[in-house]
């Protein structure tokens, strides 16, 4: 009888042991320039000259492997993970979209990786034209004045926004009363954690439950001459576009605080709208999303930050700018709240977004956003057919932009089977997880898939089939899906060390030492 | 438009099916919650889709114009160094498995799992310490990161940094950290660049939350009083941070075993091209103490056993920390972080292993020494500036040239070779100078070929 547990796909299974349970004493996998015997001659063993308590006694306990050894074991590793070229990924609030190879070619050519930062400006003419007219292309798609490509990543950018609000509160003489930001619970949590990190205090704002956007009232009630300012996603990591905005940024500015709109993924709305003729005074893009440069595993990302013209002074330094003639780097803006990264940030990132932005072109832009706003209706669609799944406020809003967050509830007191079931046994097919949400859980057993427009029909009506496939399972056999992942890399883990102080070791030494090896 | 080659659903029938099923008639029912008079109403100033042809050569165009490190010789350090790349780094963090994944569990995404277990276990050795936690941005950030640590653990606010810190990275810290502590810079001394004790043990109280030093120091030289300084901290109940470049840790004592309670550093030399500084990957690593990681928001990847027997899993401790779970009350300003940098670094670390690494350390610091005996030995230069060993940087003083720095660069640049890095700005007390930096991809030629141009120059 044929395995239910098999879905027709199984992942690479390696078994692959730590890379310090591979090699063999003495080995090397590469060879080290060789001293010049002049060179030698004239400085001699210069360790030697080292005070003798500066001198490492014992080599590292690094591995030892021959170079064909690390290579099989990080491809077995690679193979074992699963990217957007793998199959499909529709991680909610991710945009996990195609990341075009020209991108990833160009950005891997000896011209832009290897040359130093700290070059004289008349020979990194090329790639400073590239961050300015990145920068100019960013300020055109976002409504803003001024753009700094510094912050290394979404929270990172909110983080700088928080210091540029900071500075202007400061400027005005006000810092020490404007000590506030609001914020939304169904914004990225960054929106509340940046801004906390910055040393705000940080007061969030709940959606009512009728309409499943904040109260109007609710906002005027708590705005204030304590508010330095409001930092909010929209569209939501609902989908849902919180059509009041222009009000909070009237209630805010009203107050004199500011307003920053995280468009970390604006998927739904590129050149739909844009944040800064809303009258948003702060916003930023993670490239890493919707401008398709890759998400690395997990970063290097890159997030610049939009402002208006009022708060330009204060962005980090140097900015990019051209003189007519040639592309400079300019750190003389006494303003500035200094740095928040080495250099001028993740370098590749803006290249690949700048291709991107050249490949889809103006018509591009606005294709982008319909066909995924169109795949995540026809998504919306299908899986509300299936037993288990709903959309909370489905009636006050049944079209959703980029994304839609979906409950499992009724699967999860029907079957006992809830979303993180699902998400391990989603994988069983060949499928990335969809998110799930951010902490707190406010719609029970969320499920936020996202399928960005580089999706095929195709490909949503395979996924489609397989939460159907699963709900079956759930509602047949529910232990299949509790058990799962039944052909995955690996099995169920044991979560445990998670909280364990005894147990868990984040390095192979702590490893070996506490389980007396 | 006509159909694009990215996005699979841009044919028109295709469209008109999905909106069909959804039951509406236009697309435009779709974005309804969308004000009207909210949305564009001008045409945006972006070109036209371009073909992936022209797309490529434009690019490659402007790329033309770059100067590398490989075309011009490059004596350019202070946080972001040319070293040597293994082809091994650029085929492994070319993958499209590993460049296109993101945040997965384990049970898809094993292998960045395993491979930062790796990379976390290969930095904890080389510093010598027990704990390392998931990449950050750069060295500036980890600092920062750091300190926050040291901060919030001790429950104090008062933050000692070296006078000889990079002010890029100094700048960083006061990003992260201003509002929670005061930072007081230490002075240093004019002779050695050492640290100077006196006015450390003058400056610290029981209101310093931690000493943050660096190893090899921005300006190139080592800092031999580790144990001292560490001595200093402890005897006042704060932490002992340590920033370290990690290719010294071939040769240098590691901070673990001189007193550091939290190590950072900057992993850009551990097999990342350089990109105009976009290349950095920071690390931070620590005691396995619960109360320091619980000052960190950063995750911290564990090695754990799965229901398979013989069977390794991976899981992150205590995510309550997180942003993403904790919100307003997490320590962290990082959320995407540099994993691919990481997995890099993981694989540049095996192939080089214990012997490689001292082997390459050594090579460095006799290169940049043979540097600093030719460059001393011309009219009117000063180098190095203090009385100590140094690594692979150097400061080299022009005030007895009669020149500046910017004029000798720009007389160097003339001849094809790019100088060190001006830092009469940035400290100027130690005159007309700039910091240079020499590693193993400068051969004996190369370094001639610098000293013999400097004197021309310099006339």
């Amino acid at each position: 009888m044929r395995d239910k547990k098999m879905t027709g796909y199984h992942a690479a299974s390696w078994n692959e042991p730590i890379i310090y349970e591979l090699g063999n004493k003495g080995r090397r996998g590469s060879i080290i320039e060789r001293i010049e015997e002049e060179v030698e001659a004239a400085v001699g063993d210069v360790v030697e000259h080292l005070p003798d308590k500066m001198r490492r006694k014992e080599l590292p306990k690094l591995p030892e492997l021959s170079e064909p050894e690390v290579v099989r074991h990080f491809i077995r590793l690679s193979q074992q993970n699963f990217g957007t070229d793998s199959g499909i990924i529709y991680i909610g609030t991710c945009t996990m979209k195609y990341n075009p190879k020209v991108n990833e070619a160009l950005a891997r050519s000896t011209k832009i990786a290897d040359i130093h930062p700290s070059q004289d400006t008349e020979t990194i003419q090329g790639v400073l034209e590239i961050m300015y007219r990145l920068k100019k292309w960013l300020c055109e798609i976002s409504g803003m004045d001024e753009f700094s490509l510094q912050p290394r990543g979404g929270a990172h950018a909110v983080y700088t926004n928080a210091n540029v609000m900071k500075a202007y509160h400061k400027s005005k003489g006000e810092i020490d009363q404007r000590n506030e930001i609001i914020t939304t619970i169904v914004s990225h949590p960054c929106n509340a954690g940046s801004p906390a990190a910055a040393g705000f205090k940080v007061v969030t704002l709940y959606p009512d439950e009728e309409t499943g956007y904040p109260d109007i009232e609710a906002l005027k009630g708590i705005a204030s001459k304590n508010t330095a300012g409001l930092m909010m996603t929209d569209p939501y990591d609902t989908g849902v576009f919180d059509p009041n905005i222009e009000e909070y940024v009237k209630i805010v500015h009203e107050v004199g605080g500011l307003v920053a709109i995280d468009q970390a993924n604006a998927n739904g709305i590129l050149g739909i709208l844009r944040i800064g003729d809303v009258g948003a005074d702060l916003c930023h893009f993670n490239l890493h999303k919707s401008f398709s440069a890759p998400h690395g595993s997990c970063g290097p990302g890159s997030a610049p930050i939009g402002v208006k013209q009022e708060l330009s002074k204060f962005l980090p330094i140097p900015l990019v700018e051209f003189d007519g003639s040639n592309y400079y780097l300019d750190y003389d803006r006494p303003d500035s709240i200094g740095k928040v990264a080495g250099f001028f940030g993740t370098v590749p990132c803006f290249l690949k977004a700048y291709a991107w932005i050249m490949s889809m072109g103006l018509e591009g832009l606005g294709e982008t956003s319909e066909v995924a706003v169109i795949n995540n209706n026809y998504l919306i669609k299908k899986l509300l057919k299936i037993r288990g799944v709903s959309l909370p406020w489905g009636k006050q809003h049944p079209f959703r932009l980029q994304e839609a967050r979906f409950s499992l509830e009724k699967m999860k007191v029907d079957t006992g089977v809830g979303t993180d079931d699902v998400n391990r046994r989603i994988v069983d097919f060949g499928v990335q997880k969809a998110f799930t949400s951010h902490e707190p859980w406010i719609i029970p057993e969320p499920f936020t898939p996202e399928p960005p427009e580089t999706t095929s029909k195709e490909d949503l009506d395979r996924f489609i089939e397989i939460v159907r496939q699963i709900s079956r399972e759930a509602y047949t056999d529910p232990e299949i899906v509790k058990m799962a992942p039944h052909n995955c890399s690996i099995s169920k883990i044991d979560t445990s060390p998670s909280t364990d102080p005894k147990k868990w070791a984040m390095t192979w030494r702590t490893y070996l030492k506490k389980n007396k090896k | 438009m006509p159909e694009h080659p990215y996005i699979p659903n841009s044919v028109q029938n295709i469209k008109k099916e999905m909106l069909d099923e959804i039951g509406v008639k236009s697309v435009e029912e779709l974005f309804a919650s969308v004000p009207q008079e909210i949305r564009i109403k001008k045409k945006l100033e972006i070109p036209h889709t371009t073909s992936e042809y022209e797309v490529r050569k434009k690019i490659e165009e402007l790329l033309s114009k770059n100067v590398t490190s490989k075309e011009m010789l490059t004596f350019l350090g202070g946080g972001c160094w040319p070293h040597y790349i293994p082809a091994v780094c650029d085929e492994i963090n070319s993958r499209s498995e590993f460049v296109t994944a993101y945040a997965g569990d384990a049970y898809s995404d094993l292998g960045r799992y395993q491979a930062l277990f790796e990379f976390q276990s290969m930095i904890a050795d080389l510093v010598s310490m027990d704990v390392v936690s998931f990449p950050t941005y750069d060295w500036g950030s980890a600092s920062g990161d750091a300190i926050r640590m040291a901060i919030l653990s001790t429950g104090r606010n008062e933050i000692l940094v070296p006078q000889t810190i990079s002010p890029e990275r100094l700048s960083v810290i006061r990003s992260y950290c201003e509002q929670l502590a005061n930072i007081r810079v230490v002075d240093y001394s004019p002779e050695t660049g050492q640290l100077n004790l006196e006015d450390l043990k003058s400056k610290i109280s029981s209101k310093t939350a931690g000493i943050y030093i660096e190893n090899p120091t921005y300006l190139g030289f080592i800092e031999t009083e580790g144990e001292e300084i560490s001595e200093i901290a402890h005897n006042h109940g704060a932490l002992f941070i340590a920033g370290v470049e990690p290719l010294s840790l071939g040769i240098l004592t590691p901070p673990g075993e001189y007193g550091a309670d939290i190590v950072c550093g900057e992993g850009q030399p551990l097999g990342m091209h350089m990109y105009l500084g976009g290349g950095l990957l920071g690390f931070i690593a620590c005691h396995d103490d619960e109360q320091i990681l619980s000052s960190s928001g950063h995750r911290f990847v564990s090695i754990t056993k799965t229901e398979r027997k013989g069977e390794w899993g991976f899981t992150y401790v205590l995510p309550e920390r997180s942003m993403l779970n904790a919100r307003e009350k997490a320590t962290t300003i990082t959320g995407t972080a540099t994993v691919l940098w990481a997995i890099t670094a993981a694989a540049y670390m095996s192939l080089l292993g214990p012997q490689g690494m001292q082997e390459l350390a050594k090579v460095i610091m006799q290169k940049s020494n043979y540097a600093i005996k030719g460059i001393s030995e011309l009219k009117g230069v000063k180098t190095p500036i203090f009385n100590s060993p140094h690594f692979k940087e150097f400061i080299v003083n022009f005030e007895g040239t009669g020149k500046t720095t910017l004029e000798v660069n720009k007389a160097l640049l003339k001849c094809g070779i790019q100088g060190g890095k001006d830092i009469t700005k940035e400290f100027p007390e130690l005159g007309k100078s700039a910091l240079y930096c020499v590693t193993e991809v400068h051969s004996k030629k190369d370094i001639d070929r610098l000293v013999n141009t400097l004197e021309e120059i310099i006339g």
